[in-house]
């Protein structure tokens, strides 16, 4: 099944007189439980690819669909529902909220989805042990390492259960052992819940645990290929 | 809810010396206007008090062509054997007081000094006459036999130099339009702390104000005391007659009332610039952490959170913001109108005519005024945190997360 559609996407950004083509009419399809990674050098338009598969932006032409919801026509609020039950995102700088703890971060996208109060305690926990946290819950990010943090936010990604993860650069600001730590976590719960991975990168270490991997280069794809993706 | 304060209280902590001075602010303003508002109503209220208590009485009854402006003491103009009306005026339950009194004008001349005065003849025994009489700060109070003795306020004496049992001269136009001349003691000192009142008025009994004045058994007015100044209304309707007129004690006050309508506009004008100064500062505190928290917000919009979402949290951190400072404010103007209340603020001599100022002004804070500025303070905090709130929830998540590198 296909979670998410990128049909011959353009992105044009204008900062003054000059316009810059971030994407040039890029189409992706990605099915489910696929762990893929889109590679190539800064500026290649992959994180914009990204933002646009998270309805965090639109596009200056073409379309994104999102199990099967085309949401090119979607207003703000639509598409902030949309994402919310949905997609997951995981960032390079950890994104978490500094005033909450970890148990907290989790549980906030639950609170947006309304979820009961015992039903939330459960899957926090759940999502806390996921990531090997359960001793953490109460720390707030200054108190964690960015390995943890980084821990946290995916756990928070997922806490949603959506069909979609999407990270990007998720191992930039990590050392090798955390960077590894984090690959594994997110490789191991898309083989074990089969949650769709998209991960932006451009780290060799991490484009190994890709089973697909597509390239971009000056915003179009130029290569999409299956790997074992066994790191 | 429960959870948009939480993050909203958490966030105020972020940044304690900038939440405190707003909230501080607020408090400030907050407690300004509790502060001028009690003192409005405190000198509106005494002036008023200090009105029916010392002059206008609930009641005036005077004969239908008597001018009050002109003080005039022509018989025709004076209410003939006033006992028998005020006979009348006891028999209703209503009337605590009615004495007579006599209005003049004279010119007092105490060696090569002299002033205008209004010389008021009373029944020294009436009830009505014992705020002079505790007003007493020197000598004794007039007797209703005294044929010589005056009472002279403590301004009046100050100016003068008069003391107790010093002679002072009186001339003064009589009803037959004869100028008469007499001399007199200065029997005793008083003070109603209304410097314009003590320097104008000079008590005598008003036996010897009829004759000194040719009046004979006829007074300008009779001053009623009420149970209650709302009776005044349907008494005065029951008393209208042909030859007598009744005013109210609102009648005989239209000024103050007016004076309080100006100052009640005033108030509104200080409202708004104190109430403006408080919203910019409430609106800067905002727009600096949605500025500050940027990235953070575009994180709950990436996560899900819509526009009114993200809105509704920087209104919690403004509701905070305007509890904090609202309680601030209750405690800080609170304790400055107590204060007030107590001692008041002096003011002096501020003589307007037909406004009976204190020389102190007492401060008093209305259970009213007091909801009425707690509720305008918080709506007003809210309005200002509308523009940083929708700010925030304008802002399209991939530019907030823009400084993230996402």
């Amino acid at each position: 099944m296909e979670v998410t559609n990128v049909t011959n996407a353009t992105r044009v950004f204008k900062i003054g007189e000059v316009e810059t083509k971030a994407l040039r009419g890029v189409s992706l399809s990605i099915e489910d439980s696929e762990f893929t990674a889109l590679v190539g050098p800064s500026g290649s338009g992959k994180t914009t690819l990204l933002q646009l598969i998270g309805l965090l932006d639109q596009p200056t032409m073409g379309s994104v669909s999102i199990n099967g919801t085309n949401a090119t026509h979607l207003n703000r609020n639509q598409r902030a529902d949309l994402r919310r039950n949905a997609i997951g995102f995981v960032f390079q700088f950890f994104a978490l909220i500094p005033t909450l703890t970890a148990y907290e971060n989790i549980e906030m996208p639950l609170l947006l989805n309304g979820m009961k109060a015992a039903d939330r305690k459960q899957r926090v926990n759940e999502m806390l042990e996921a990531v090997g946290l359960s001793d953490r819950a109460h720390h707030r990010p200054d108190q964690l390492s960015g390995g943890q943090q980084q821990r946290v936010a995916v756990a928070r990604a997922l806490a949603t259960n959506p069909k979609l993860i999407l990270a990007d650069e998720p191992t930039a600001n990590l050392d090798t052992e955390n960077g590894k730590q984090i690959m594994d976590i997110m490789q191991r719960l898309n083989q074990e819940t089969g949650v769709t991975f998209v991960f932006a990168t451009h780290d060799p270490r991490v484009i190994g645990y890709a089973k697909r991997v597509v390239t971009l280069q000056d915003g179009l794809i130029t290569n999409d290929s299956k790997t074992n993706g066994e790191s | 809810m429960y959870q948009t304060f939480k993050l909203a209280f958490r966030n105020i902590g972020r940044n304690k010396t900038r939440s405190l001075l707003s909230a501080l602010a607020v408090a400030i303003g907050m407690a300004l206007l509790l502060l001028m508002a009690a003192v409005l109503e405190g000198e509106m209220r005494g002036s008023m008090q200090n009105s029916i208590k010392l002059q206008s009485g609930h009641l005036q009854i005077h004969a239908a062509s008597y001018d009050e402006n002109k003080i005039s003491l022509k018989w025709e103009d004076l209410i003939e054997q006033p006992e028998q009306v005020i006979e009348k005026l006891k028999s209703l339950p209503q009337v605590t007081v009615a004495t007579p009194r006599l209005v003049a004008s004279a010119i007092l001349t105490m060696g090569d000094e002299s002033k205008g005065v209004q010389i008021l003849g009373i029944d020294p025994a009436s009830e009505a006459n014992q705020p002079f009489r505790n007003g007493m700060i020197d000598g004794q109070f007039i007797e209703a036999d005294d044929r010589e003795g005056v009472l002279v306020g403590q301004t009046l004496a100050d100016k003068l130099g008069l003391k107790v049992n010093d002679n002072i001269n009186l001339l003064m136009t009589t009803s037959n339009g004869d100028v008469d001349e007499q001399l007199f003691a200065v029997r005793g000192i008083y003070s109603t702390h209304i410097p314009s009142y003590d320097e104008n008025t000079v008590f005598m009994p008003l036996a010897k104000a009829q004759a000194f004045t040719a009046t004979e058994n006829h007074a300008s007015t009779i001053f009623v005391m009420l149970q209650n100044q709302e009776q005044a209304n349907p008494v005065a309707q029951a008393l209208t007659s042909s030859n007598l007129k009744v005013l109210t004690w609102r009648d005989q006050n239209a000024l103050i009332t007016q004076f309080e309508d100006f100052a009640g506009v005033f108030m509104i004008m200080f409202y708004l610039v104190v109430l403006g100064i408080t919203a910019t500062v409430v609106t800067n505190t905002l727009v600096m952490a949605v500025f500050e928290r940027t990235r953070e917000i575009g994180i709950l919009a990436a996560i899900g959170m819509k526009g009114r979402g993200i809105m509704a949290q920087f209104l919690a951190e403004a509701a905070l913001l305007a509890t904090g400072g609202v309680i601030g404010g209750l405690l800080i103007g609170g304790a400055l109108v107590a204060y007030f209340t107590i001692y008041g603020i002096y003011i002096g001599d501020y003589g307007v005519t037909g406004l009976l100022f204190e020389d102190h002004i007492y401060a008093h804070l209305t259970l009213e005024n007091t909801i009425t500025l707690t509720i305008v303070t918080y709506i007003i905090t809210l309005i200002a945190s509308l523009y940083p709130a929708r700010l925030a929830a304008r802002l399209e998540p991939v530019e907030a997360l823009h400084g993230l590198g996402a």
